[in-house]
């Protein structure tokens, strides 16, 4: 696995810069971004290469699953816990960015309200409930982006590691967390606009949402966030911390009784998990144009979990190809036999678990291995036997 | 307005319609030797003064006639006419302009007769007045004792210084306790609110809302000896009537708490043995239910039969899904939980779709059956329906079956057996392929069971299973896993504090409070309530 390129010990941060994976995940998201750009800014729109405002803004919002894939494998490939809860992190993130977004909207909403939004005029409220004051900052709104998701897991990691909760029970305290928080946010008293959630955008920094140029820059934005949270995910688990978490993830009781303070690699990893998926929703919310409780859902966040292990569990870039895989086969799906989709979805959980426990790059590591199996004898086959166990 | 009449109509209606039908079947056993006499009773009421009406009423009253109520009721709702020759007809319907109508004394239906035909004998506010408490009255000579038991009670409150004394003698006549019981009190409202000691000093401890009415009042009376009687007992009654309303929280909690056991007990077991997260639970819960539902199509007309028989074949329907996911799929999944749980919600995703595509997406109905409907009555203040009684003892007959079949059964030993030591349980012989097999399918078909109990209490559609896996869950996880005891106790009471915070924090506040609760729990005893004992326990 990756543990194995631990020869080049510089700088941390720099470390995953010299990973092949690396090089060649960075390689072609920046190819892949380059050429979306290129064919919709320089390709005339009657030409059957051009790819409209829709799709780019499409493949902005599997980018930002992708994001949150990566979050996800983070502490499920690499820490060993299942988090059905995932969900959670990445809609209070977009909440965030989403009342930002409304007090950006000021006195333009259906009523005129110069500071209230919509919504809160309907329920005759007259001020701003306190945890809605500082949202109308851009600095303060992005760095809540990061912080409340951050500190939900903080507070729940915290309680969940030190009391040595894991396995199947923490898998269920994540869903039942997600699944308490759709619930709260369900409710029009708790100021996040109920049932309808947060919608009618209007700019971001001053940049119209509506405008083809504003959608693309969204797009490159959220293929620069992917970028940086995958180096900053693979420069994680190439340190000494990640080795320590993928030893907790393999046998936590062993690593414990080697003197590491396991909930404090668990609770680090976790809280940085959910800030990437934070940040994965506050890119999201913008490009879709609404957040509402049903992003609490725990269906949701449990297809989270089929997206990386459909990718490949502990590699990162199987992570992003799980979530674009089955976001466009969705997109697909539901355009063309909506009914089917459930089926499918439901024959990818049973089909991936178990034929592909090691997902689509166990393939193709495997192919590589036979390739190479082919022209010499294989100094390091047994790295893969012992991955399967949770 | 123009909606309110026409539903005023509608009521007039169907009361039209329900009355035609006991005017028959009263008028069937009654004989024609007294028609004479009828006739001449309802031509007194044919006059034009009101006052001669009224005591044309009376007359009915006194009559004994068995169809008086009949009369009087249609007198009452308008529908008492008379046609051009004469003849006293009973309009069965009153839409458009020819109405059925009815014979008033031999109850023969007549045909169609144009409203231009018809003439309606008037009565005004006072007369409407009279013939209500008259009608009420008259029930009360009824042979019918469930009708005397309603027109009792709905005397509550309406009694007026007039029929005290009537009532009185009705009272001192009356052989049914309850109609007895009823009547005093009725007499005793009407005296309390009046201002007298002995109505005050009757409804003492009585719950019935109309009683707390009429002490109210009393309470704010001249007399102060009577307005405090009356202020002492309302306090009693108040005390009362929280005890009650104790009782009924406890009781629809105890009733949340047994469809939560019967939900989890299923996947405690499984769980419990195979450390498997069965994430299709919700949705062989679901094949129950849609079984009761196909049963009942089966065999229409016998809810019942069919509610009875739903329970073996939705065991058995949910018995073989289950041992169908455990060898198509749990079994190449072993010792690889977290998968276990993704691939079996990858199942509940296909069955609910399943159900959506060959059903239908709407909810089914599912009738429940006479003996199973209705509400025993307590008091005034309590009455316990009784579907959610049967399923609370469903619930322990099925729980105490399971810990026969685990305690006292060779599978129970073998299976203890595989949960605690699965390699040594091996060692000795068991063999622990067949005992997964065994408890998937004993945990399967008792998620059928829960699934055809639910129907009774909700509505059976695609999403029934999903709506109770997450609690479910958190009742095995609270109670602690592989402990049947721990599954009854948590399921219990989980219910009650959902039903108890559920006053005052509202249904979505009290259910996102218990979560938290569990969460914050499990971070306490993180192996639940009653945690497994043993080097099992460290697996």
């Amino acid at each position: 696995m990756s543990l194995t390129t631990e020869s080049s010990t510089n700088f941390w941060l720099t470390r995953p810069f010299s990973e092949r994976s690396t090089q060649i995940f960075l390689g072609v998201l920046l190819a892949a971004l380059a050429l979306v750009t290129l064919l919709h800014v320089a390709v005339p729109p009657d030409n059957p290469l051009h790819v409209g405002a829709y799709t780019v803004n499409l493949f902005g919002k599997y980018l930002s699953y992708a994001l949150l894939a990566v979050a996800v494998d983070l502490v499920w490939g690499y820490l060993g816990i299942l988090s059905l809860g995932h969900g959670a992190f990445f809609a209070i993130g977009g909440y965030a960015m989403g009342m930002y977004l409304m007090r950006q909207i000021g006195d333009r909403g259906t009523y005129g309200h110069p500071v209230l939004p919509d919504f809160m005029v309907f329920l005759n409220w007259d001020s701003l409930p306190w945890f809605w004051h500082g949202f109308d900052m851009a600095w303060f709104a992005f760095a809540m982006v990061l912080l409340a998701p951050g500190l939900l897991a903080l507070v729940f990691g915290f309680l969940a590691f030190r009391s040595r909760v894991t396995g199947v029970y923490l898998s269920i305290i994540t869903q039942a967390l997600t699944f308490a928080l759709m619930l709260a946010f369900f409710r029009n008293e708790m100021g996040f606009g109920g049932n309808n959630g947060l919608t009618d955008f209007r700019e971001i920094v001053g940049f119209d949402l509506r405008s083809d140029a504003t959608r693309l820059g969204l797009f490159l934005a959220t293929g620069v966030a992917l970028a940086l949270g995958y180096i900053l995910c693979r420069a994680i688990v190439t340190s000494k911390l990640g080795r320590v978490s993928v030893a907790t993830r393999d046998a936590e009781a062993r690593t414990r009784f080697l003197g590491y303070r396991v909930e404090r690699f668990q609770l680090f990893v976790f809280v940085v998990s959910a800030m990437l998926a934070g940040l994965a929703g506050a890119l999201y919310v913008p490009q879709v144009g609404i957040i509402n409780p049903s992003e609490f859902s725990p269906i949701f966040s449990i297809e989270i979990v089929l997206w990386v292990a459909l990718g490949g569990r502990a590699t990162l870039y199987g992570a992003v190809i799980g979530a674009i895989l089955v976001n466009y086969a969705k997109t697909i799906f539901t355009g063309v036999m909506p009914d089917a989709w459930l089926f499918a979805l439901g024959a990818m959980f049973v089909l991936v678990t178990v034929f592909l426990p090691k997902g689509v790059a166990g393939l193709f590591r495997y192919l590589k291995r036979r390739k190479r199996e082919e022209q010499t004898t294989d100094p390091d086959h047994q790295h893969t036997s012992k991955e399967a166990s949770a | 307005m123009r909606r309110f009449l026409s539903l005023a109509l509608l009521c007039f209606l169907l009361l039209g319609i329900t009355l035609n039908a006991q005017a028959q079947s009263t008028d069937a056993a009654s004989s024609s030797t007294n028609d004479a006499a009828a006739l001449e009773l309802l031509e007194a009421l044919d006059v034009e003064s009101y006052t001669a009406k009224g005591e044309a009423i009376t007359a009915i009253l006194q009559s004994d006639d068995e169809r008086a109520r009949d009369w009087l009721q249609a007198l009452l709702d308008g529908r008492l006419q008379r046609t051009e020759d004469g003849r006293f007809v009973l309009v069965l319907e009153n839409r458009g302009r020819d109405w059925p109508v009815a014979d008033v004394l031999t109850g023969e239906a007549l045909g169609e007769m144009s409203r231009r035909d018809l003439e309606r004998i008037g009565i005004n506010n006072n007369l409407r007045n009279q013939l209500r408490s008259a009608i009420a009255v008259v029930d009360l000579y009824s042979l019918n004792v469930e009708r005397r038991r309603t027109s009792a009670e709905r005397l509550l409150g309406e009694v007026d210084g007039e029929l005290v004394p009537t009532l009185d003698d009705l009272i001192a006549q009356e052989e049914d306790e309850q109609v007895r019981y009823r009547l005093t009190q009725a007499v005793a409202i009407y005296r309390a609110e009046a201002g007298e000691m002995a109505g005050v000093e009757a409804l003492d401890g009585s719950l019935h809302p109309r009683s707390r009415v009429a002490l109210s009042r009393a309470a704010n009376g001249d007399d102060p000896v009577v307005a405090n009687a009356a202020a002492a007992s309302l306090s009693g009654i108040e005390q009362q009537l929280k005890i009650n309303r104790g009782l009924e929280t406890l009781y629809f909690g105890l009733s949340l708490g047994s469809v939560l056991v019967l939900a989890a007990i299923g996947l405690a077991i499984t769980f419990g043995v195979m450390g498997v997260i069965n994430m299709a639970h919700g949705e062989l819960m679901m094949l129950g239910a849609y079984t009761t539902w196909a049963m009942q199509q089966l065999l229409p007309g016998q809810p019942g039969l069919a509610l009875i028989l739903s329970i073996p074949a939705g065991f058995m329907v949910a018995a073989l899904a289950g041992v169908a996911i455990e060898r198509g799929v749990i079994q190449f999944l072993k010792g690889r939980p977290l998968e276990t749980l993704l691939a079996t919600f990858g199942i509940s995703l296909i069955l609910q779709q399943l159900v959506r595509t060959v059903i239908s997406p709407l909810n089914r109905t599912v009738i429940t059956p006479e003996w199973m409907s209705g509400s025993l009555v307590v008091n005034d203040a309590l009455s316990l329906t009784l579907n959610r009684m049967y399923v609370l003892g469903f619930a322990l007959v099925v729980f105490a079956g399971l810990m026969l079949i685990m305690r006292r059964t060779r599978l129970g030993l073998e299976v203890r057996a595989v949960t605690q030591n699965r390699a040594m349980a091996r060692s000795m012989g068991i063999r622990a392929t067949r005992v997964d097999i065994m408890t998937f399918a004993l945990g399967s078909g008792v998620a059928g069971l829960a699934g055809v109990a639910l129907s009774q209490l909700t509505n059976v559609g695609p999403n029934l299973g999903q709506n109770y896996i997450i609690d479910s869950f958190m009742v095995v996880v609270f109670g602690g896993v592989g402990n049947l005891w721990g599954t009854l106790v948590a399921g219990l009471s989980l219910g009650v504090i959902n039903q108890v915070l559920e006053p005052w924090a509202g249904a979505v506040l009290a259910k996102i409070i218990v979560l938290v609760f569990i969460i914050l729990f499990i971070q306490k005893r993180p192996r639940g309530l009653f945690p497994q004992k043993g080097r099992a326990a460290e697996g």
